[in-house]
């Protein structure tokens, strides 16, 4: 049977389509986190938040054409919301997400309106300056941010009636992923809905756009927002998950490499999203194994993951030129060729 | 034209998150020994160390130093038959690694207990995890005052005198040798420069104190702090900070023509660590510890140049067998003596090691330890405070110079501080405490 014919037998509607794939995806997060100990429970927790930043992002810069070096801070935004309002307000974790999200959303209007008539590098050299300058934030108003040391929250408990032996961070993995699974679901329907359409307009060729009725400036703007939603919401998961908001946690590498992440993965598309947070969670811990198995001195081998993390990208960029999706698509597509062709015969 | 492309993302997603997820997958399996990490021949620890980042300059020594005692151990036939190991995870000074590699060390690695996991900021965001967990929590590399409380956190231990502590030590002496005079703090904007600034203030008189200016760890320049300071013409001043931001805190003085007596905290002085950052920072301009002569601080162990001292011999005797690639300096003095301690504790704690009886060791015993420390322990069931004091010391000539005596005190405000009294300990003669 072919891939068409089977594609043919999925819904028509978008929306029922997207659906029926975060119910697949759920599930298989589902089976996935029993497999595994607490420790890489932990692990898929930290991938599908970044999961969430990174689909808002490559969104953004695949879709809308736009680029943003300060997602990191927008993180901070929702984590703060998140680290606040569980810590200090009692509230529970949904409704704290949800303000996480909302809040982040809110904060990234005016960065969207001012970054939609930026472009390229100013762009780029605008987000930055957000990404540097919102950490300091943190320390004018030690009072209710912490300072420097930020703030802690207890772990989320999982609720009574999926036993004691159920770990905490199987379920931090479930509440993670669940905003994952949102996430997805949100981004699929608007790429494929006439806002997205409207997007990509906007990134081909923005006079073409203009005089096609498009409102270049509130289409990137509402894009950014988007975006920041998203970001908002990875930061909130983030804060639940590994129970903190501190400004260490925020440093401006953290924006730069959300950027390679959507980069590697492959851009624009949700799918390169996984693989870019698959590659920011399991990278570094593989090149810290491997620059420990060799017996160096210890100058060295504590820079050598840096090293060989830099190496990888250089080496995945120049394989894949199109990011591990479109490596992946390449592959797929040459398979599916071969098959028929063969066929033919 | 994206079409095609968006209706493969859904498979695709499945299997990207489904392959990450399995590609995280690691085995995980318990020994069957009395408690996690320890076998009939090991015993294992972990730790957390900025080997790399802002504040990996001469702290990414100490681990090492540990490691070099426990080899030492290991090799004189280690602790009832086990051998001590130590794992240690670099987290770059930031937090979120620091609860990702604690949680491997702990949940993956199965670790015994961490020990000496390194910074305020970060450690402070695993506590709650570590005591929850039940692991033991030993001296961790950091006098936040947070690790003192014994009934809320039976777990985590403290190790070095709480920056209270030592900012009250700090602003005795400059209260009875800079009376009248105008001081300026310096600090980090978290735990350890908020508590040493505490100290100063509970000795200092409110009058005396003309500026207070505070810094986020991470930022590249103390232009508009030294700035601040030098126009509030303060005579002394006095700097919590970690050895990197002693140093561009100096060579900024030293550019505006601003020349206080300046004082700092124990964990921001190592001369060698100071002396290597102002000439890289200064691109070679400024080699050796000109610019930090004369700064007064606080040392609770011996001076790392006296090495007329017995600890100091023992432990540069080791330093040259395991860790000969650093130099001898404060930091792996540091690691050596922590990791003494924690000798002390695995030996108190007996042959059937568990989690609750190194615990309630280090709660017994731990007062009544001696080792190359110049003043006592406060270790108590309700008090996990390590050194309760510190004596003052210059750095003279680039080698801190201790002098008059320790003294001790507690962090409250009323607690006066008092000469101690303890005479020195003598190493045991194989260098291997023996506990108790």
């Amino acid at each position: 049977m072919s891939a068409l014919a089977a594609r043919a037998k999925l819904p028509r509607s978008t929306m029922l389509r997207s659906l029926a794939l975060v119910v697949l995806v759920g599930v298989v997060l589902l089976i996935v986190s029993y497999q595994l100990g607490p420790f890489d429970d932990l692990q898929l927790a930290n991938g599908a938040f970044y999961f969430a930043v990174l689909a808002g992002l490559t969104m953004l810069a695949g879709l809308s054409g736009q680029i943003s070096l300060g997602h990191g801070a927008l993180m901070a935004v929702g984590a703060y919301t998140v680290a606040l309002l569980i810590g200090n307000e009692g509230w529970a974790v949904v409704p704290a997400l949800a303000a996480a999200t909302l809040v982040t959303a809110i904060v990234g209007v005016p960065v969207g309106v001012a970054a939609s008539r930026l472009r390229g590098p100013y762009l780029a050299g605008a987000t930055l300056a957000f990404a540097v300058g919102l950490p300091a934030v943190a320390d004018k108003f030690s009072g209710t941010f912490g300072g420097e040391n930020g703030l802690s929250i207890n772990p989320p408990t999982p609720p009574s009636f999926l036993g004691a032996s159920f770990s905490i961070e199987q379920w931090e993995a479930w509440i993670a992923c669940a905003g994952a699974l949102v996430v997805l679901f949100v981004l699929w329907n608007l790429t494929q809905s006439g806002l997205g359409r409207s997007m990509r307009a906007v990134r081909d060729e923005e006079i073409a756009a203009a005089l096609c009725g498009l409102r270049v400036g509130r289409t990137q703007a509402f894009a950014f927002t988007v975006s920041a939603a998203c970001a908002g919401l990875g930061g909130g998961l983030l804060a639940l998950v590994l129970q903190l908001a501190q400004p260490g946690a925020f440093p401006l590498q953290l924006s730069l490499s959300l950027l390679t992440g959507i980069v590697v993965g492959g851009l624009g598309s949700l799918a390169g999203a996984a693989w870019g947070a698959a590659v920011l969670v399991l990278l570094p811990r593989w090149t810290n194994d491997l620059a420990h198995s060799f017996s160096l001195s210890n100058n060295v081998s504590s820079n050598l993951p840096l090293a060989i993390y830099g190496v990888v990208l250089i080496g995945a960029m120049l394989v894949w030129p199109s990011g591990i999706q479109g490596g992946v698509r390449a592959l797929v597509g040459w398979a599916l060729r071969a098959r028929s062709s063969r066929e033919k015969d | 034209m994206a079409s095609p492309r968006i209706r493969s993302i859904g498979v695709l997603t499945a299997a990207a998150l489904a392959a990450a997820a399995l590609a995280a997958c690691g085995s995980s399996s318990s020994s069957g020994s009395s408690a996690p990490g320890v076998t009939k021949t090991s015993i294992t620890f972990g730790t957390h160390q900025p080997l790399t980042g802002p504040a990996a300059p001469g702290y990414s020594e100490i681990a090492p130093g540990s490691q070099a005692f426990f080899d030492y151990v290991n090799a004189h036939g280690g602790v009832f038959g086990r051998k001590i190991h130590l794992t240690i995870k670099d987290d770059g000074y930031n937090p979120t690694n620091t609860v990702n590699v604690v949680h491997q060390l702990v949940l993956q690695s199965n670790v015994f207990g961490i020990f000496e996991g390194l910074g305020t900021p970060t450690h402070t965001k695993v506590v709650g995890f570590l005591n929850a967990s039940k692991v033991p929590d030993m001296f961790v590399a950091s006098g936040c005052p947070c690790w003192d409380k014994g009934t809320t956190q039976p777990y985590t231990f403290g190790w070095q005198p709480n920056y209270t502590i030592e900012g009250k030590i700090l602003g005795q002496y400059i209260k009875q040798h800079f009376a009248g005079k105008k001081v300026a703090v310096l600090y980090q904007d978290d735990d350890f420069g908020q508590g040493g600034l505490a100290g100063i203030q509970d000795e200092v008189p409110a009058s005396q104190i003309v500026a207070k200016q505070a810094y986020q760890s991470g930022v590249t320049t103390l232009a508009p702090q030294i700035t601040a300071i030098k126009a509030s013409k303060a005579d002394v001043l006095v700097d919590f900070t970690v050895p990197i931001y002693t140093a561009i805190g100096q060579l900024t003085s030293f550019t505006l023509g601003y020349k206080p007596q300046l004082v700092v905290s124990n964990v921001g002085i190592d001369p060698t660590t100071v002396g290597g950052l102002l000439k890289t920072i200064s691109k070679g301009k400024a080699s050796g510890t000109g610019l930090i002569e004369g700064a007064i601080t606080d040392g609770y162990l011996p001076s790392p140049t006296d090495t007329s001292n017995p600890w100091i011999q023992l432990f540069m005797k080791i330093h040259a067998q395991y860790d000969a690639k650093a130099p001898f300096d404060g930091n792996v003095e540091y690691g050596m003596a922590n990791a003494y301690t924690l000798v002390q504790a695995l030996q108190a704690a007996g042959k059937n090691l568990t989690r609750q009886a190194l615990i309630n060791a280090v709660n017994t015993h731990g007062a009544s330890w001696t080792g190359p420390g110049l003043v006592k322990y406060r270790y108590s069931s309700s008090d996990h405070g390590g050194f309760d004091g510190a004596e003052m010391g210059q750095l003279r000539n680039g080698k801190i110079v201790l002098f008059g005596g320790a003294k001790s005190t507690d962090p409250s405000t009323s607690g006066a501080i008092t000469p101690v009294t303890l005479s020195p300990a003598v190493p045991p003669a194989n260098g291997v405490p023996s506990g108790q």
